[in-house]
């Protein structure tokens, strides 16, 4: 899937996706999928919202550990799993 | 690359953003060992965030590449400041681990963020806050194409409409809720700040309404139409995306973790040295007001400077920075929020997203922590950082000196801590 020098691939939910060289998780949510990361306490779809670190809106499973997609650049190889089809405590 | 975890320096500087990167700059000839942590990938904060295919301006190149140059500088990207186990000792955490850090002074340049209330409709994805949008599309999301509405209050609602435009999207509309005589007092004032004036000029829109505020945000799943009231008319908007944000708060969380006081402002107080009300502690920046970069650089300068005992140094700068004060104070004066501001959200509207606890249950509550206990609002992941800021907004509420650990942190990380104090009794 590597296709060229301006791309890498990560692993969304389960997918192999391309996505551009630099990126943030959270814009690669958007660029492949429907930018869900997670669902609230009573089910809504959530997105990335402060953009900053502060909401904790786009927390989401990287390589194992939850962490911020708008805080985390995407790497060759990152398996992101979003919280998107479960309820998380 | 390796990852280098120091366990002291002379100077720790809390926050890689203008006034951060200023402070270290100015700090570093004075050959003290030098510690910057970040949460972000890269130094920058908000306003000189990175990414593909953003232009970073040179001030920011400049100052990027100048702290490389200086060996007794040591940045920590990607690292949470997660506790303050004892004086003067900070925990962090990374990716890979958490450690703790010790220092003989700290400047806190931890900015600021946006003021984010309630409304109808807010929780939709597609709704993002003002510079949130900004930061998401520096990061790489596309927005090519899409109708966004950008709404709320300050200057940096048409920085977001110019980001949005060139990066492809059609904005359909800026709302500013403050009046036109405000906003236009604010203009006329900008000649006392020329460089600002300039700035202005190339941001205007034809889409800007003052007197403009966002009812509501609708959509099946994801935002479909915004609704606004503009003026005396009540308008929707069918759109991609609402960017909205209410002005910038500072973030004093950190500072008053460490064990600083806040100003009747809400940001951290600090003398004309920098210094906050705790000995051997500075802070610079948007924490201690927002105000805009040119004063955060020049804070930052002279907080780096009267950390190093180079007072006399720093006292040279005080001119420069009453000049960019007295900005920030005609920022502050002239956006004030409208009362109509308040009472945006209906009784289901949901103030603590992390909770999903709805307006009309902690609208009769008589304090914050009332409405800790009893509806859990404030107790999630983001630790009332956004439904903290907005219930203070709303009722008057005050804030409690927020408690550790500042922000979601690893299991793994608190058994560093343990062993730590552990191996030293």
């Amino acid at each position: 899937m590597n296709t060229d020098a301006n791309s890498i691939s990560i692993q969304l939910d389960g997918k192999v996706h391309p996505v551009p060289v630099g990126v943030t998780v959270a814009a690669a949510l958007s660029l492949r999928g429907d930018g869900t990361t997670r669902r609230s306490v009573q089910g809504e779809r959530r997105a990335a919202f402060c953009g900053m670190g502060i909401c904790q809106e786009c927390r989401v499973m990287i390589n194992g550990q939850r962490r911020l997609a708008c805080q985390t650049l995407c790497a060759q190889g990152m398996i992101v799993h979003t919280l998107s089809s479960k309820v998380i405590p | 690359m390796k990852t280098v975890r120091p366990h002291y320096c002379d100077v720790l500087i809390i926050g890689s953003g203008p006034a951060g990167m200023a402070a270290a700059l100015a700090a570093a000839p004075a050959g003290a060992s030098i510690v910057m942590v970040d949460d972000n990938p890269a130094p920058g904060g908000q306003i000189w965030r990175g990414g593909p295919g953003v232009q970073l301006p040179s001030e920011a190149k400049m100052r990027r590449e100048a702290l490389l140059r200086h060996a007794n500088i040591t940045q920590l990207n990607s690292t949470k400041l997660v506790a303050v186990p004892h004086s003067k000792e900070v925990l962090l955490e990374d990716a890979i681990q958490g450690w703790c850090l010790r220092y003989d002074k700290a400047i806190i340049c931890t900015g600021a963020r946006e003021l984010l209330l309630p409304f109808p409709g807010w929780t939709l994805p597609g709704v993002t806050g003002a510079g949130g949008l900004q930061a998401l599309i520096k990061g790489g999301l596309s927005v090519r194409g899409e109708r966004i509405v950008v709404a709320g209050s300050g200057p940096l609602l048409l920085v977001v409409a110019a980001t949005a435009k060139a990066a492809g999207a059609e904005v359909l509309r800026v709302a500013e809720q403050a009046p036109l005589s405000a906003v236009a007092a604010f203009a006329a004032s900008l000649v006392h700040w020329p460089s600002k004036a300039v700035q202005a000029l190339g941001l205007i829109h034809t889409g800007y309404r003052t007197s403009s505020h966002v009812l509501a945000a609708s959509g099946q799943g994801h935002l479909e139409s915004v609704r606004l009231q503009q003026g005396a008319h009540m308008i929707d908007m069918a759109c991609d995306r609402l960017a909205c944000g209410f002005g910038l708060i500072p973030n004093t969380q950190i500072g008053q973790a460490l064990g600083c006081a806040v100003d009747e402002h809400n940001a951290i107080a600090v003398d004309a040295w920098q210094a906050c009300s705790l000995p051997d502690h500075f802070a610079a920046g948007e924490c201690t007001g927002f105000g805009g970069s040119e004063r955060a650089l020049v804070q930052g300068r002279i907080a780096g400077l009267a950390a190093v005992a180079k007072r006399a140094d720093a006292l040279a700068l005080w001119p420069s920075r009453q000049r960019w004060d007295a900005f920030s104070a005609s920022l502050q004066h002239h956006f004030t929020l409208e009362p109509p501001i308040k009472s945006l959200a209906t009784p289901d509207t949901i103030v603590c997203r992390c909770e999903d606890v709805r307006y009309g249950q902690i609208a009769s509550c008589n304090s914050w922590i009332d409405a800790k206990l009893t509806t859990r609002c404030g107790m999630g992941a983001c630790q009332g950082r956004v439904c903290g800021a907005a219930a203070q907004h709303l009722f008057g509420w005050s804030l409690p000196v927020p408690r550790t650990p500042l922000t979601p942190t690893r299991i793994s990380t608190f058994v560093q801590k343990a062993v730590k104090i552990d191996s030293s009794e």
